[in-house]
Formats: structure tokens, C-alpha cells, sequence
């Protein structure tokens, strides 16, 4: 027999598709910015691998030369980014969902199972709640990269009136170093994020839409059930 | 039982109902986001909303973290780099001739503006210092700076100006030109310089009078002053008619 189950709260689902279009033009915005000034690079010394970003990737992308656009945006935006990310904050909190959440002792060691399994290895998955151990792992890990993107972009927005706030992050130059990676973090877990909701299907997706899936229970048996309760 | 719907039913039902919530929440997103930049064009002021959004930003950064106790971060001389030549805005006019030059004063209180030639600044107080001067664009560059406090200046030769809300301070050929809020203005960071790195400024930095203003962007920094002028409202600003914020502090 089939039943309804709750899934995903109203809550956490309205903060999640809420921030998906934030955090995009907050990644937009902070191209146009990076633009200006774009001297990250993977590479050693003379050698450069890889550019933040080759000219190719600007002229496709359209973002030249709009560096006042992109700080207005940036910091209008933002405010509206915080607020969703704190409220997901204080509501996973109050609802005390973050005991879901939040990594436990043994998930370091699932995730690496977890990993294995869906890279195709033949390892068994190990029992999981409403989120499995490498979902605890990278969605804790998101939200506070998302309260680490916050600090370093406030770090580089008053390096002097929160200039305690900069010498945190060890100084400008290193905030906004900071800031730029945290957001290559957000791209690189977009892709996976993605990547995995593909593969574990449509009644997975629909769950983060509609909050709820069906679920297989078991006959019961009365009068054992009653047996069981005295 | 016909009102009661099956489990399946009834995450049909739930479904739609989300799928019709992201749709609309889509909708909305994007007339917002059309909204926002409505009307932009490269190099040109920003659309209206975003304008507001960056003043009230201002008012927060005004009334909630601004304040003379907070100084933007010195350096040792060892840590002085070499800073660029970035912008020449306001710089362009031939008859221009430094051994000629005078500042112009214009009070709040009105009247015939004062002439001051250097001399009449070196009279005040110097203060040095070597802070780390931060371009819009992102990057930054330790510089030191030498020269008389705009607050010194403000009490010397123009007492009681101090109580206009902005000053406006403009290039001989008044090409160039930045406002500036008056607790900005009054920091005690906020230099009329006319020494860089420990020389008389250069002509591309300014020379012979320019602003240090460690609490603002590079931008508001204005090089070659040729007036000064305090006045209530807020002044024209070069880099804020093109689309930057006008408070532009740090």
C-alpha cells in the first residue's frame, strides 16, 4: 500500500528555490565586478594553467566593461541573499531540522561510501535519513560558505570602517581571494548538485517541488499491532 | 468516499500545485529582474531602483558603521608600492600651468571666493600617512601621502562650513569633479596632499593639490584640485553620473 510523505517543509523549499535565483545573479554580478580586476589564476610562478577567465570567456558571456552595473546589482542583491540564507538559518534552528543535517561522527566515513557508490564502485549504500552522509557533508558545507561569502563581501566592501573584519580574513587583498573561491565553490557544487539530482530521479525532484513522495507501507495486522501496544 | 483522493491523487495534486508556484515565482523573478536594469546601457547612469538601492545603502553605511574612531589600516614604509597611473579625467587642458595655480574657496556662508596658493596650505599642521588606496576595480596599492587635513583646512579658512552636509571639489578646467559627504570629508585620514612616496606629487598624480581620502574608492581621490566649494545638497559627481555609487566609501 502507498502513502504520502513529507519530505521537504514549505520552508526549507521556498529558502531553496528562493536562493537558486540569488545566488545566480549574485554570481552574475560579481563577474562584472571581477572583470576589472582579474588577476586569479591556477598556475605556479611563470606557469599559468588556467586564467580567471580568458578573453574567449568574457566576450561569450557578454560581462565587459559594466563594472558599475555589476556593483550596484552586487549590493543591492545581496541584502536580499542574506536575508533568505539567515532566515533558512534561524528556521532550521527553531525547527531543530538540523539534526538532519548536520554531519554526525560516522558520515565522514558514509560520504566516503556514498561517493564510492555513486561512482559506480560496488559498495553498499549505507542507511540513511533524510539525507545521506555526503548530503550532510556538502549541504552544511554550502550554507556556511554561504555565511563565509557574506563575511569576506563585507570584508571588501568596508575593509575600513569593518577594518577588524578584513584583518580576520587576513587583509583585503586575501578577502577578496576568498570571496572569489567560495564562488567557484558555489559553480563546482552547482555542477555535481545537478549532476546528482539527474541521477536519482524524477520522484526525487518532485519531492523539492511539491514536498512530498509516496512511500511503500506495510500491511498491518491489528490485532498484533494492539498486542504490541499493551 | 469520492472526496478522499488516493495517495497517488493526492501528490499529483501537491505536485501541480508546486509546479504552479515555481512558475509564477519565475514570472515574478524575471519582471523583477527587468525592472531592475531597465533602461541600462553601458557607460551611462544606472537604472533607478538600483540607484536607490545604493543610497539606502549609504544610509545604513552612514548611520550604522561610519565613524572617525574608524581608520582605514597604515602601513610601514617598507610596504609602499608602485602605484599606477589610472585615470587622467579632468587632466586634458593645455593652458593649464601649475606655477599659476591657486585654489579656489568658496564658503557656505557666500561671498567673494578665497584664492590660496600652497604656501597658504603648508601653513597648516602636516600629517603623513601610508595607507593602502583601493581603485574601484578592485585592486590596491600602499602609497604614502603628505599634506594638511581637509577637517584643519575646513576650521582655517572656511569656519562654519563644516555644517554644510557635502563639499565639492572640482579640476581647474572642471573636468573632473567629486562630492563628498561632510563626515567623509572631515575624517581625520582625509589629507589635501601635495606629497606622494615621499616627493613632491607628479603631474599624473595630481600635482600640485589632490585628496587623499583613504575612507572612499580611488575614485573620489580627485587629483589637480581647482576649487572647493561646501554646499547643502549633494554635488555633481563625475563617476556617479557614469553609473558609480556616490558615497563610495569604505
Amino acid at each position: 500500500m502507498m502513502t504520502l510523505i513529507e519530505k521537504h517543509k514549505f520552508f526549507t523549499r521556498w529558502c531553496h528555490w528562493v536562493n537558486f535565483p540569488l545566488l545566480t545573479v549574485m554570481i552574475f554580478s560579481g563577474m562584472l565586478i571581477y572583470w576589472a580586476y582579474d588577476p586569479y589564476r591556477v598556475g605556479a610562478g611563470d606557469i599559468t594553467l588556467f586564467h580567471f577567465f580568458p578573453q574567449w570567456f568574457y566576450e561569450a558571456t557578454g560581462i565587459e566593461h559594466q563594472l558599475a552595473r555589476g556593483m550596484a546589482i552586487h549590493f543591492a542583491i545581496a541584502w536580499l541573499f542574506a536575508l533568505n540564507g539567515i532566515a533558512y538559518v534561524i528556521y532550521t534552528l527553531v525547527s531543530g531540522e538540523w539534526r538532519e543535517l548536520l554531519p554526525e561522527r560516522k558520515s565522514f566515513r558514509e560520504a566516503l561510501q556514498v561517493a564510492k557508490h555513486d561512482m559506480g564502485f560496488r559498495v553498499p549504500l549505507p542507511p540513511q535519513g533524510r539525507y545521506n552522509a555526503a548530503q550532510r557533508i556538502s549541504y552544511t558545507a554550502i550554507v556556511l560558505m554561504g555565511g563565509a561569502s557574506l563575511l569576506t563581501g563585507l570584508s571588501i566592501y568596508k575593509p575600513a570602517q569593518l577594518h577588524w573584519l578584513t584583518a580576520m580574513f587576513g587583509g583585503y587583498e586575501w578577502a577578496r581571494f576568498e570571496h572569489f573561491w567560495l564562488t567557484m565553490g558555489y559553480v563546482a557544487f552547482f555542477v555535481v548538485h545537478i549532476a546528482q539530482v539527474i541521477r536519482a530521479g524524477w520522484a526525487n525532484f518532485r519531492s523539492m517541488v511539491s514536498g512530498y513522495d509516496l512511500a511503500e507501507i506495510e500491511e498491518r495486522k491489528p490485532a498484533v499491532e494492539s498486542a504490541h501496544a499493551e | 468516499m469520492p472526496n478522499k483522493l488516493t495517495p497517488r491523487q493526492e501528490l499529483s495534486r501537491r505536485t501541480r500545485r508546486g509546479f504552479i508556484g515555481l512558475g509564477a515565482g519565475a514570472v515574478v523573478a524575471a519582471a523583477g529582474w527587468k525592472w531592475l536594469n531597465h533602461g541600462y546601457e553601458a557607460g551611462e547612469d544606472i537604472p533607478g531602483p538600483l540607484r536607490s538601492a545604493l543610497h539606502f545603502n549609504e544610509r545604513v553605511a552612514r548611520n550604522t558603521l561610519f565613524s572617525h574612531g574608524h581608520l582605514a589600516k597604515t602601513y610601514p614604509a617598507s610596504a609602499i608600492g608602485n602605484i599606477k597611473v589610472n585615470g587622467l579625467d579632468g587632466m586634458d587642458d593645455e593652458d593649464f600651468d601649475p606655477d599659476k595655480w591657486t585654489l579656489s574657496v568658496a564658503r557656505l556662508s557666500g561671498g567673494e571666493p578665497l584664492k590660496l596658493d600652497l604656501d597658504d596650505l603648508k601653513s597648516l599642521p602636516r600629517h603623513e600617512e601610508i595607507i593602502d588606496f583601493k581603485c574601484v576595480e578592485g585592486w590596491s596599492t600602499v602609497t604614502q601621502f603628505a599634506g594638511a587635513r581637509l577637517s584643519d583646512f575646513t576650521a582655517k579658512f572656511a569656519p562654519g562650513s563644516e555644517k554644510a552636509g557635502y563639499v565639492s571639489m572640482m579640476t581647474p578646467g572642471e573636468g573632473y569633479y567629486v562630492g563628498l559627504d561632510m563626515p567623509s570629508a572631515l575624517h581625520p585620514q582625509t589629507l589635501l596632499a601635495w606629497e606622494m612616496n615621499g616627493e613632491p606629487l607628479t603631474d599624473d598624480h595630481g600635482a600640485p593639490l589632490r585628496l587623499c581620502i583613504p575612507v572612499k574608492y580611488g575614485i573620489k581621490n580627485i587629483k589637480r584640485i581647482g576649487s572647493i566649494a561646501w554646499q547643502e545638497k549633494e554635488p555633481a559627481d563625475y563617476w556617479c553620473e557614469r553609473g558609480y555609487d556616490f558615497y563610495a566609501g569604505l
